[in-house]
């Protein structure tokens, strides 16, 4: 039929990229953006659930919630949340170089993004380890070594029970925990798209795979934008009042 | 296409924005305010600094109201999830357990 015909070859002329249930580019890209926002719902509602246990403990035990926060490295949390801020921004670059078809800077970029997001993840296994070393993990999660800090290193006011402030860790490390694994997920995706932008695949027609590898890196950065002063800011201003 | 390219100098404003931000939230956590309005401040300013990343680094400034409406619906639900768990929790000891 020539009338399919002719759409075929729009279509071929459009881009070899489109698929052919898509009208064009635009609502191809429309659709994935759209698509990746219904995914990062579901990441927000399974890290909501985790905000809400967070906002449950911390309102009946505040202040163990608050000994135990005192306890965590508020320089390296506060480093961390500068690296992820600055590798969100080169993520964005990323993005914008793509789209104006700057293939060696894209590269460049995204390679500076998972950079800081190993350092991040560096980082984040020095403070793990120095919890470690306390004897901060939560329950029996480390064979050989309970959770079983030292009351006087924590700064434990007398007659505060320690399994509440061992709540706070099981909270800390599970959110971390899952927030550290979105950013291995995170520098996965990355090394994909920085493979196929090495091989010319993305240009200002085509970005799509860029741009919402970016919304979910975004997303994690968000994350963490709450995690920081929730765990490790929540009890500085009681530091010389508790106990 | 009629894609909508935001320029670096909006990204380099938003990124000194969000540091900004950090170092304040940092900075205001060692002051004792009264009340619950430490952790009032602190979300504040964590909102303002999600709502920038939102707005320009994932461009839902410039995307289709749709993706606007999708990030409502997902926050509306949450709210529905924090008020009716913390409603039950707030309020069991309002009754003796017989």
């Amino acid at each position: 039929m020539p009338e399919d015909l002719a759409t075929t070859q729009e279509h071929a002329a459009t881009h070899s990229a489109l698929q052919h249930h898509f009208e064009n580019m635009e609502q191809q890209r429309e659709a994935g953006t759209l698509g990746m926002w219904v995914f990062l719902v579901t990441e927000i509602m399974f890290f909501g659930g985790m905000f809400l246990a967070y906002t449950l403990y911390r309102s009946k035990y505040p202040e163990a919630f608050a000994v135990a926060s005192n306890h965590l490295d508020i320089k390296l949390g506060g480093i961390n949340t500068a690296v992820l801020i600055v590798s969100s921004f080169t993520m964005a670059m990323a993005v914008f170089s793509t789209q104006v078809g700057k293939k060696r800077n894209s590269i460049i970029f995204l390679l500076m993004t998972m950079a800081l997001g190993l350092t991040f993840l560096g980082i984040k296994a020095i403070e793990y380890h120095d919890k470690y070393r306390d004897s901060l993990i939560p329950g029996t999660l480390i064979p050989g070594r309970p959770f079983n800090p030292s009351p006087h290193e924590l700064h434990l006011p007398p007659g505060m029970p320690i399994g509440n402030v061992e709540l706070f860790y099981w909270i800390y490390f599970a959110m971390t925990g899952m927030h550290a694994l979105h950013m291995i997920i995170g520098v996965g995706i990355l090394s994909v798209i920085t493979i196929l932008a090495v091989r010319g695949r993305f240009s200002p027609e085509y970005h799509a795979p860029v741009e919402i590898s970016g919304l979910y890196w975004h997303f994690v950065d968000i994350v963490w934008i709450f995690l920081f002063p929730l765990l490790y800011l929540l009890g500085r201003h009681l530091a010389g009042h508790l106990g | 296409m009629s894609e909508h390219i935001v320029y670096p100098r909006v990204y380099v404003v938003i990124f000194l924005a969000l540091l900004v931000g950090t170092g304040v939230t940092a900075w205001v956590a060692f002051y004792n305010f009264p009340g619950p309005l430490n952790a009032v401040v602190a979300l504040t300013i964590a909102v303002i600094k999600a709502t920038l990343v939102i707005l320009y680094f994932m461009h839902v400034r410039y995307s289709p109201r749709l993706i606007a409406l999708v990030i409502g619906a997902a926050l509306f639900w949450m709210a529905i999830l924090f008020a009716l768990t913390i409603s039950d929790y707030s309020t069991r000891a309002w009754l003796p357990v017989s």
